[in-house]
């Protein structure tokens, strides 16, 4: 095969069963920019479906080239799950201007990729379009839901020899992405760098609770009962960020945001299977008034003793401000107060 | 006449193929495939009516907030429930935000590189155009992507996240705004505006939303140089190769309107045709007899629609469903929006040369300008520690419909509650409208129609004039089918 590697790394991306949303949640990216980030990295845009001249058949010849051999794929995105529908004929997504599903060309993609890279929880694990009945039987490229296998089976390995990098989220934070990417470039990514389901751990090794604003309101049960209230968001409002992969309260989104910062849950977006919570997203789910979802790694007796004895403690302060939508009580003046 | 097939279309969002005839070098007709089904309205059934504002902005990635706008209109008019001022502001802002992303996109990273191909060299004003606006390579992108990102600071601030934000809700939003964050978004308004007017048009955005006629352009673009601005650096390619003549569409525009005030919208709704016209929701129908779907007697209206895929049907070539108003195509958008509204100078470019590439594009940057002044009033009027939420429980029977303007024109959702469940949830979005295929009566949809005639230049193979009028529209094709 004609593959040598230059000083650059080449990059494909395709989307399939998707919305394009972790494309435009990527062209967010900031500090430096993404075409920076990508110049930065050495990294040489083969095809992206936002960015790039070629159109149809410049397309088509490209993808054989790289199928063939004849252009080296140092990494390969897939954004939005492998459809395999209608009755596993993988019909509901066949490539414009090809007589084959987009399932065939990803398949053959994948195993001449160096590194395969799944960008969104859809590319992962099937994520938000296998919802419902999963009607357009989608699957992620390496998982289905919480399963191994997908579409590239559990024994897959890309020539560098990872699994398929799984960049969770729905949509991915620019981040994640570029420095994912990065990381690849500057050769610092292995399976000590994944975790059980092969995310990047730079990012999930953190939970969505660690630097949550309202942490205040956590500690103290003092919880929010609708949206645009202060309070804590766990024990009415469906929050599951005490449980959830992610660092998305340790670096802003959009500079400024995070889903509880902007007001409402966290659905675990970077989990398997969060698509189908079993219960509708924004209530909690509660047994004897407990939430059924307890933080991650703690003990369940300790969480109810814990919670009632703060509960008890609740200063009036949090107890008002978590059912308002602007503060009303401010923290006193424990000097001036004595 | 052999059929030639077009595909992918990249720079658009979602995967797209456009089938073609030709004769004399030109189009004769056309069939406009969208060839990827998800099956959004099949997974809503049987949901609470709550999660479908998880589920719908997750249908389209560059529309997001339009498809949370329309659920929670959805909802609220099952409801019954009205937004608090801020709530509406807070609405409009994220919604307006974008709005403007997605035309700021289009216009750079989606439309302009086709001017850069390899097919205009030895055009005169070819090296410009690759300089600035050539894919990815080219100086435009990489003044844009910066500025694009500092903007959407505003959806941090007012949506937590972008896309995919849970704090557009029927009663406001969730995400209630204090005085210092009130200043931050008028300061993030002033950036965006000074690179509108120092990079994109050159001039004060009052003096570009005060053009009012065709004459009045024309003669504003001579003002300055081409590469002034990157509208007037449009405007002269346009010229040059004539886009007002090129993808003529049916002339029959329709907008739902959008951006309320005490339930008023900014932009009107109704119809543009020459006259303008009432919209009438009741006589929307979806018909499918050249869809990818069990066929049925008659099309339907949205709140009895049914969507259930079937891969092989007579007849049929895409996925996507064919929306008619009281029987008849209609183009959405921007410039149908414009046209609706009444603004002087989108009145007379229609009036002169119908829809077409040149006044699709016009009407889009026409529409960045008008809204930044708008979305700086609506700051200004935001009163913190007044209420941006009104709460309020849903029937367990029920129907209601949300039907707004995103980027791409009009977006409606129709749902029916039964048990306090979805019952059935049918979306029109603006692709949908135009690039449905042929109805039952024969009629091609509004980009079919408005590719017949587009040329093939000497040696080509995938004639370029297609490409602009495709991306004239802006379309998004993961909305279209869902």
């Amino acid at each position: 095969m004609a593959q040598h590697r230059d000083s650059k790394l080449n990059l494909l991306w395709l989307q399939s069963g998707g919305c394009g949303g972790c494309t435009l949640s990527l062209l967010g990216a900031e500090s430096p920019d993404l075409l920076t980030t990508f110049d930065s990295a050495g990294i040489r845009l083969l095809w992206h479906p936002s960015l790039s001249e070629q159109s149809a058949s410049g397309l088509h010849e490209l993808l054989q080239q790289i199928i063939n051999g004849d252009i080296r794929l140092d990494l390969f995105c897939l954004e939005g799950s492998v459809i395999q529908g209608p009755d596993g004929s993988g019909l509901f997504h066949r490539l414009s201007g090809s007589d084959r599903p987009m399932r065939d060309w990803i398949h053959d993609l994948s195993k001449v990729a160096h590194y395969s890279i799944a960008i969104g929880s859809c590319a992962a694990f099937g994520g938000i379009t296998s919802g419902g009945g999963n009607p357009s039987e989608a699957c992620g490229l390496q998982f289905e839901n919480s399963v191994p296998g997908g579409l590239l089976g559990e024994s897959f390995n890309a020539i560098e020899g990872l699994p398929v990098i799984n960049i969770a989220g729905c949509p991915v934070h620019p981040n994640w992405v570029t420095e994912s990417l990065l990381q690849i470039a500057h050769g610092d990514m292995n399976r000590q760098e994944l975790d059980e389901f092969n995310r990047p751990r730079s990012y999930t090794d953190h939970l969505v609770h660690h630097a949550c604003p309202r942490n205040e309101f956590y500690e103290f049960k003092a919880s929010a009962a609708k949206p645009s209230d202060l309070g804590c968001l766990m024990e009415n409002m469906g929050c599951l960020g005490t449980q959830a992969h992610a660092d998305c309260n340790i670096r802003p989104w959009n500079g400024e945001g995070s889903c509880i910062r902007g007001g409402y849950a966290c659905i675990n977006c970077t989990q398997p299977g969060f698509q189908e919570p079993d219960y509708s997203f924004t209530t909690t789910q509660k047994i004897a008034g407990i939430p059924v979802g307890l933080p991650t790694d703690m003990p369940k007796a300790w969480f109810i003793a814990l919670a009632s004895l703060s509960k008890a403690a609740t200063p009036k302060r949090l107890r008002e401000n978590a059912h308002a939508d602007h503060i009303l009580v401010t923290p006193g003046n424990r000097d001036k107060d004595k | 006449m052999s059929r030639r097939i077009i595909g992918p279309f990249n720079r658009v969002e979602g995967d797209l193929e456009v089938q073609i005839e030709f004769s004399d070098a030109k189009v004769s007709k056309a069939w406009v495939v969208s060839p990827l089904y998800r099956g959004f309205e099949q997974m809503l059934h049987g949901k609470d009516p709550m999660d479908a504002l998880v589920y719908v902005p997750r249908i389209c990635g560059i529309c997001s907030v339009a498809q949370s706008v329309a659920a929670a209109r959805a909802i609220a008019h099952a409801q019954g429930v009205d937004m608090p001022a801020n709530g509406e502001l807070a609405t409009n802002l994220v919604l307006a935000t974008e709005n403007l992303a997605d035309h700021l996109t289009h216009f750079y990273l989606f439309f302009m590189p086709d001017f850069a191909r390899e097919t205009y060299a030895n055009e005169d004003w070819f090296t410009d155009a690759q300089q600035r606006f050539k894919a990815v390579e080219g100086s435009a992108a990489r003044e844009v992507l910066p500025a694009r990102a500092e903007f959407m600071h505003l959806m941090g601030l007012l949506a937590g996240k972008w896309p995919h934000s849970l704090a557009l809700q029927p009663g406001g939003t969730s995400r209630s705004l204090e005085t210092q964050e009130k200043a931050r978004i008028s300061s993030i308004l002033y950036s965006f505006r000074q690179f509108l007017e120092q990079v994109l048009f050159g001039d004060m955005l009052e003096n570009v939303i005060a053009l009012d006629s065709v004459a009045a352009l024309d003669d504003w673009v001579t003002q300055a140089a081409p590469a002034s601005s990157d509208f007037r650096h449009f405007l002269h390619i346009a010229q040059a190769l004539e886009l007002q003549s090129l993808g003529r569409g049916t002339d029959r525009f329709m907008s739902y309107g959008v951006y309320a005030l005490e339930g008023k919208p900014l932009f009107a709704a109704g119809t543009w045709d020459g006259d303008a016209g009432e919209l009438d929701q009741a006589v929307i129908r979806e018909d499918i007899s050249h869809s990818w779907m069990h066929h049925q007697a008659e099309a339907k209206h949205p709140y009895d629609g049914v969507t259930q895929p079937s891969a092989d049907q007579a007849d049929a070539y895409t996925w996507c469903k064919a929306p008619r108003l009281d029987g008849q195509v209609m183009e959405v958008g921007a410039l149908a929006r414009q046209v609706v509204n009444g603004h002087p100078l989108i009145r007379d470019l229609v009036a002169q040369s119908g829809g077409n590439v040149r006044n699709r594009v016009i009407a889009r940057l026409l529409e960045i300008a008008l809204v930044v002044v708008e979305m700086e009033q609506w700051t200004s009027r935001i009163r913190p520690r007044e209420p941006f939420c009104t709460h309020a429980a849903l029937p367990d029977e029920a129907q209601g419909y949300g039907m707004i303007e995103a980027a791409r024109g009009s977006l409606g959702h129709w749902m029916r509650l039964k048990k306090g469940r979805i019952l059935n949830y049918q979306i029109i979005a603006p692709t949908t409208w135009n690039f449905s295929p042929r109805d039952a009566g024969g009629t091609p949809g509004a980009l079919e129609q408005a590719l017949i005639g587009a040329p093939l230049r000497d040696g080509e193979q995938d004639p370029v004039s297609v490409q602009h009028i495709v991306r004239s529209f802006d379309p998004c094709m993961v909305c279209t089918v869902h």
